[in-house]
């Protein structure tokens, strides 16, 4: 039973994580760009909806309703000063120009608000910690269901936003070749800023899920940025859906691991992201050889 | 007044020059076809003229206003529509995607989905399939019918039968006959001479990023044009009148 | 060299030029009048320059891998900790503190073959991430280790049984020595076949494998390469503070140091490292004490640099003055 209570749990947890990764995969998928920002970037939504906490007693998902167009402006805005250049500049710069972004907000949030962690969960009442309880002893937060419902519905309007609607077309167009895109009409730039905004809003979100599941210091962003990468990799780079499995896989891993030992819970979430790799460098082309050897002997 | 006027436009590829010290007018309704020799010049000027490819100095007016300084898509917004070179479909995404996404210009028009399913009724069958997926003739008319979509007023068309079959560009052609019977102002870069003096009414020959020679279509002979492609004065003499 | 009817002239190609001879020339005087530090200098500056040699490794093996292999890599400070790592253990082991030093960076070269396996398939942005991920799953490991007892860390007791001073003489030495070594060994790989099968494959990787250049055996190479100086950068720090502690060693700070001192300095060329680390050593030396803001003016100063003057400082005097230090590039001359 402990075992199937783990897996649920990192099933759960792995919700967060999509929800965590899916504007990374998101931007990756549109822009080519990774953002080494990315985690840093959830950490300022957490310490934004913080400050409305604290000093107006505001709900945290009632905050979302101003850090969300804020976030997505910061992320126009982004786009315009930073990424914009460094995409044009070749494929290391934009790693760089994230990277150094990414030391200077996770240090601004340092110099704003000092070592102390901080959490949403005091804010959010029983939503932090009530559950419902399953047959066999097992425990469902209600906060973790709802990230993990969120995570979906987002991703799930991410789909529909790119494969259904006129901008996402515009989105997808530009993201294939700015440069036709260009001749029939569509304005690549002003279409990449948009498809950065929308990135930010779900790290807005993210980040406030980040904030009322767990604790949060001016220094946790990295470590968000890599769960996040990692889901998105283990998934698939490019595929939204892909991005909800990978965050799954991971979740699981670390909750297993967590059983096993005390550090188990990131080596295994590590340990499963590196096997992956390897798995689909190595055997998915070894299959795909296989396969093909195979045709060849019955041609 | 022209619909299109190119004065003094030079372009380059970096340090190159590709394109030297142009001028050309486009009537409305007139239809203009750039000949000359591969690296002449012709797909640069097109491309400077849509706006992908910068002007290093010269100035393009469309329609009475200067647009040197316009990005592409703003041009397009002003009717201004290129199909490039190699055709460059999104091919990730489906031929209806490719056709619609061409809205994004803005203009109104006769061009809408069904109408140019009537001209291309072969990509009717073909309107959820990948775009990538699509025979060379097939992702030529979907690239033609893309251009249409954006309702332009000028149709700037670069070399559509390249690569395809006799048998597909005859197809493209009668697709085309639609565009230039509604008197649709085009200029066109085609190699098959014969179909370029067909269809066009003006020539204008182009030599290593200079125009060479203007004529109109009914007064040239092949072998004039062709003279010009290598850049002889006079016309191409048969090698036995040429001794003495 | 006959000119005249029919016979062409050949122009010669120069590898040194008076002014390199005499800039190298200058380099290797340099590097003996600092043999003599110990003798001459107080403790203090002995100790900084060592330090500044620790800064002078990191950034000449980032710039190998970043601007000569094209790879950007988030988590060399893997093969930093590494390599502190594999000192305290062999030390711990019998093995003499200096010995040590060196076998530990050996090692850590060592594991680092199997790594590079997997890694350099990766393309340019999972590359970078994924070394950070390695970087914190050795972290995790070492942690495993019950010597090194978690985050509490331990410590190169070896070193104990030198005298303070000797202690600080030969870390110095060690220092210059590795940087010294490391230097020339990137000057005479960058002026081999290998050095410009690295440049082909900066510029362009797939006309370069067009020509016959072995691809993923010269990235494999520099990689390993600059895994092993960073593990000797690693070992010498431990020696230099004596004190093994994961955290510090492993932390992506090291990576933002060196991206730091490679992009102010010029990447992709020989001199821009040295200077990066110059400046970011007198920076430190100004600002650090400042704590919090000087890490924001480091970043905000790698993100300026990365937007608006991408080839660095030295890359910028290269590219108006055509000036070359060191002569790792090649001159026609008529």
């Amino acid at each position: 039973m402990i075992w199937i209570n783990q897996i649920l749990q990192g099933l759960l947890l792995g919700g967060y994580y999509a929800l965590l990764a899916s504007g990374l995969s998101f931007m990756f998928g549109v822009l080519r760009i990774i953002n080494l920002a990315h985690g840093s970037l959830a950490v300022v939504s957490a310490y934004l909806l913080f400050v409305l906490a604290d000093r107006f007693d505001l709900h945290p998902l009632l905050g979302l309703i101003a850090v969300v167009p804020l976030m997505a402006l910061a992320g126009w805005v982004l786009h315009r000063l930073v990424l914009e250049r460094s995409a044009r500049a070749g494929a290391l710069v934009p790693i760089l120009a994230t990277f150094g972004l990414a030391i200077v907000m996770d240090n601004v949030l340092f110099e704003g608000f000092g070592a102390d962690t901080r959490s949403l969960a005091p804010y959010i009442d029983t939503l932090g910690y009530g559950s419902w309880t399953l047959p066999g002893d097992i425990s469902v937060g209600y906060l973790s269901v709802l990230t993990f419902a969120v995570a979906v519905a987002l991703l799930g309007g991410l789909h529909l936003l790119l494969r259904h609607s006129a901008l996402g077309r515009r989105i997808r167009a530009a993201a294939e070749d700015p440069d036709t895109a260009q001749l029939v009409g569509v304005d690549a730039r002003s279409v990449h800023a948009i498809a950065t905004a929308i990135a930010m809003m779900t790290v807005a979100v993210a980040g406030a899920f980040l904030a009322m599941r767990s604790t949060f210091d001016p220094y946790t962003g990295p470590q968000q940025l890599i769960f996040a990468f990692e889901a998105v990799v283990i998934g698939g780079a490019g595929s939204l859906w892909g991005t909800l499995l990978g965050g799954i896989v991971l979740g699981v891993a670390q909750s297993v691991g967590a059983q096993i030992n005390p550090q188990g819970f990131l080596i295994a979430g590590h340990a499963v992201f590196l096997g992956v790799l390897l798995a689909r460098l190595y055997v998915a082309g070894g299959i795909v050889r296989w396969i093909r050897s195979l045709r060849a002997h019955a041609a | 007044m022209s619909l299109l006027e190119v004065r003094s436009l030079e372009a380059r590829h970096g340090l190159l020059p590709a394109v030297r010290d142009i001028d050309l007018s486009v009537d409305e309704g007139e239809r203009v076809a750039l000949v000359g020799a591969n690296g002449a010049g012709k797909t640069t000027l097109l491309r400077t003229i849509a706006g992908v490819h910068p002007a290093a100095s010269g100035r393009i007016v469309f329609d009475g206003k200067d647009v040197t300084a316009l990005p592409a898509h703003r041009r397009c917004a002003m009717g201004i529509a290129l199909t490039p070179e190699g055709r460059r479909l999104f091919v990730e995404m489906t031929v209806r995607e490719n056709l619609l996404v061409a809205r994004s210009s803005g203009r109104a028009g006769p061009w809408n989905l069904e109408a140019v399913l009537q001209a291309f009724p072969q990509l009717e069958p073909k309107l959820g399939a990948r775009a990538g997926d699509l025979s060379g003739g097939q992702q030529q008319a979907v690239a033609i019918a893309r251009t249409l979509m954006t309702n332009p007023r000028i149709v700037l068309l670069d070399e559509v039968s390249l690569g395809l079959s006799p048998i597909a560009v005859q197809g493209l052609y009668d697709s085309l006959r639609v565009l230039l019977e509604m008197g649709t102002t085009v200029v066109l870069v085609e190699q098959d001479l014969q179909r370029t003096l067909r269809v066009a009414d003006r020539i204008v020959c182009m030599l290593e990023g200079a125009v060479v020679a203007v004529g109109r279509a009914a007064e040239m002979t092949r072998e004039q044009v062709m003279g010009h492609y290598f850049g002889s004065r006079s016309s191409v003499q048969h090698p036995a009148e040429a001794r003495p | 060299m006959k000119t005249g009817h029919g016979v062409v002239s050949r122009a010669v190609v120069d590898r040194w030029t008076s002014a390199s001879r005499l800039a190298a020339a200058g380099v290797i005087a340099m590097q003996v009048l600092l043999t003599f530090g110990p003798f001459v200098l107080s403790a203090n500056l002995v100790d900084r320059l060592t330090t500044l040699f620790i800064y002078g490794i990191l950034a000449l093996m980032w710039n190998a891998l970043a601007g000569y292999a094209g790879l950007v890599s988030v988590g060399h400070q893997a093969f930093f900790g590494l390599g502190a790592y594999a000192a305290v253990r062999l030390a711990d082991a019998g093995l003499g503190a200096y010995p040590s030093l060196l076998v530990g960076a050996l090692l850590v070269a060592l594991v680092a073959l199997p790594i590079s396996s997997f890694m350099l398939r990766l393309r340019a942005g999972e590359f970078a991430i994924g070394m950070w991920v390695v970087a914190e799953l050795a972290h995790l490991l070492v942690n495993l280790d019950t010597l090194v007892q978690g985050e509490t860390g331990t410590s190169l007791i070896a070193l104990q049984r030198f005298a303070a001073d000797d202690r600080r003489a030969y870390t110095y030495w060690a220092a210059l020595a590795a940087m010294a070594a490391l230097a020339w060994i990137v000057f005479f790989v960058l002026r081999s076949r290998l050095g410009a099968a690295a440049q082909a494959i900066r510029d362009n990787e797939e006309a370069a494998a067009s020509i016959g250049v072995r691809v993923f055996a010269s990235k494999r190479l520099i990689f390993v390469l600059s895994a092993f100086g960073c593990a000797a950068a690693g070992a010498l720090w431990v020696a230099t503070s004596i004190t093994f502690q994961p955290k510090t060693y492993f932390s992506v700070q090291w990576s933002a140091y060196m991206i730091f001192m490679v992009l102010v300095g010029g990447i992709g060329t020989y001199e821009g490292p040295i200077i990066g680390a110059v400046l970011f050593f007198a920076i430190e030396a100004m600002f650090g004490a400042t704590g919090v803001a000087y890490l924001v003016g480091l970043g905000t100063t790698a993100m300026l640099f990365a937007l608006l003057l991408p080839r660095g400082l030295w890359g910028e005097v290269e590219r108006r003055t055509g000036w070359r230090l060191l002569p790792i590039g090649h001159r026609l001359r008529e």
